[in-house]
């Protein structure tokens, strides 16, 4: 099977059962993707597939065939941060940097809506990412500061 | 997981054909159950396959047909949310896809996987037995009043597809979930509620998601005290991880009187 990893095709041979979660980390070594609980909870797993953020630990990798995933490797451009994830380190919104990844990945649709986001916005947003370090204030006064 | 064959069909024809055919298989929609108990290796007897149903056409979308709504079985919560008839016709089973996990199992989590995975706690089960919905299967149509028979056991046979799920247009109902937080919680209780016909439906609180029919029959003759009585003895609950059966039986009243006092407003 084939599927598209941060612009560049790959492809992929083994059971279309396992989870993409794995199949990014041990057999794409895309290991910025991190794996919390495991059950769809925490959000760490979070990655784009067709632009929709959706948890890894629950997708079988035979159901991406086709699609376009985006991880947080393809977040930046080219050795540029993107404005997001230079927010993240202007405001402090990582601290053991588990959630990060995930948080940038739901962060970056909700930037791409057509209206202005509230506070609460991105608190819904961003509630299927769980942080146990900050407090989630700078998280979204990060996100915030996006805003155009 | 390795072992676990995938199968991905590309019309229904061939999605019922497979399933019919291939022993140990579980159909595979949008995960959020299934691929964490393939994970955990706790489903018994454990799937030799999974037929993933996600991509199918006809198991997705929101349309009008007749005088109700029918809802593809793999349409995704975030479709239900965006659908402007679901929102026109059936807000309460807006209101409760929006409560389900966050946005990450919106975009994922099915109507048809809610049903076959029968948790006593699945949100939208209760929505759907107070609008008197019809489940669609590859074969025929099923009642939701006749659809859960115990403990995750419905009336689906082995090899029977959940194809879609109809929704009567006319119904005024409305919706409360309690659970820890808002966002990424499952149930202490949920309920879903219709003032005509009678419907009083309620979640996490049995081995089945339920009726409350002695709640149902004091509503009908407009007696709103009685209904808040009758519930409490209506319901099951037991003690759990997320409640215990006390809290459940007290804030079960409290919700179905407060939503009742909503329609009372109205």
């Amino acid at each position: 099977m084939r599927f598209t990893l941060n612009g560049r095709s790959v492809t992929y041979e083994a059971s279309g059962a396992r989870r993409l979660l794995d199949v990014l980390r041990e057999d794409l070594g895309a290991t910025g993707t991190k794996e919390g609980c495991g059950e769809g909870e925490c959000g760490a797993c979070s990655v784009l597939i067709n632009g929709e953020v959706v948890d890894s630990c629950l997708v079988a990798v035979g159901q991406v065939e086709g699609c376009e995933v985006v991880t947080v490797e393809g977040l930046a451009e080219g050795t540029e941060l993107s404005a997001l994830q230079q927010a993240f380190i202007n405001y402090g919104a990582a601290q053991c940097g588990i959630c990060t990844p995930g948080m940038l990945l739901a962060a970056h649709v909700l930037l791409q809506r057509p209206d202005r986001l509230s506070a609460d916005d991105v608190r819904e947003g961003l509630a299927g990412n769980l942080c146990r370090c900050t407090g989630y204030t700078k998280i979204i006064e990060a996100v915030l500061s996006c805003r155009t | 997981m390795q072992d676990v064959t995938y199968l991905r069909p590309e019309t229904i024809q061939d999605a019922v054909q497979l399933y019919r055919t291939t022993p140990g298989c579980r159909p595979l929609a949008g995960g959020t159950d299934l691929m964490v108990m393939l994970h955990a290796g706790t489903l018994r007897p454990q799937p030799r396959a999974v037929l993933d149903v996600w991509s199918l056409r006809e198991l997705k979308g929101v349309r009008r047909v007749g005088d109700a709504l029918e809802i593809g079985a793999a349409e995704s919560y975030t479709g239900i949310i965006r659908s402007a008839d679901a929102n026109r016709y059936v807000p309460a089973l807006v209101a409760a896809a929006r409560t389900i996990g966050a946005a990450q199992i919106q975009n994922r989590g099915t109507l048809g996987g809610n049903l076959a995975n029968a948790s006593p706690a699945g949100d939208t089960l209760p929505v759907l037995l107070a609008y008197d919905a019809v489940v669609v299967t590859d074969r025929r149509t099923i009642r939701i009043d006749n659809f859960f028979l115990g403990y995750r056991k419905t009336a689906l046979q082995a090899d029977e597809l959940i194809t879609a799920v109809r929704v009567p247009l006319d119904r005024d109902v409305v919706f409360r979930k309690v659970g820890t937080r808002a966002a990424q919680a499952i149930s202490k209780i949920v309920m879903a509620v219709c003032r005509a016909p009678a419907r009083v439906a309620v979640g996490s609180v049995a081995e089945v998601p339920m009726r409350a029919g002695g709640a149902e029959r004091a509503l009908a003759e407009g007696d709103v005290a009685g209904a808040v009585g009758a519930v409490a003895a209506d319901i099951r609950p037991i003690d759990d991880v997320r409640s215990t059966a006390d809290y459940r039986r007290a804030v079960t009243q409290n919700v179905l009187r407060e939503l009742l006092d909503a329609f009372t407003r109205e």
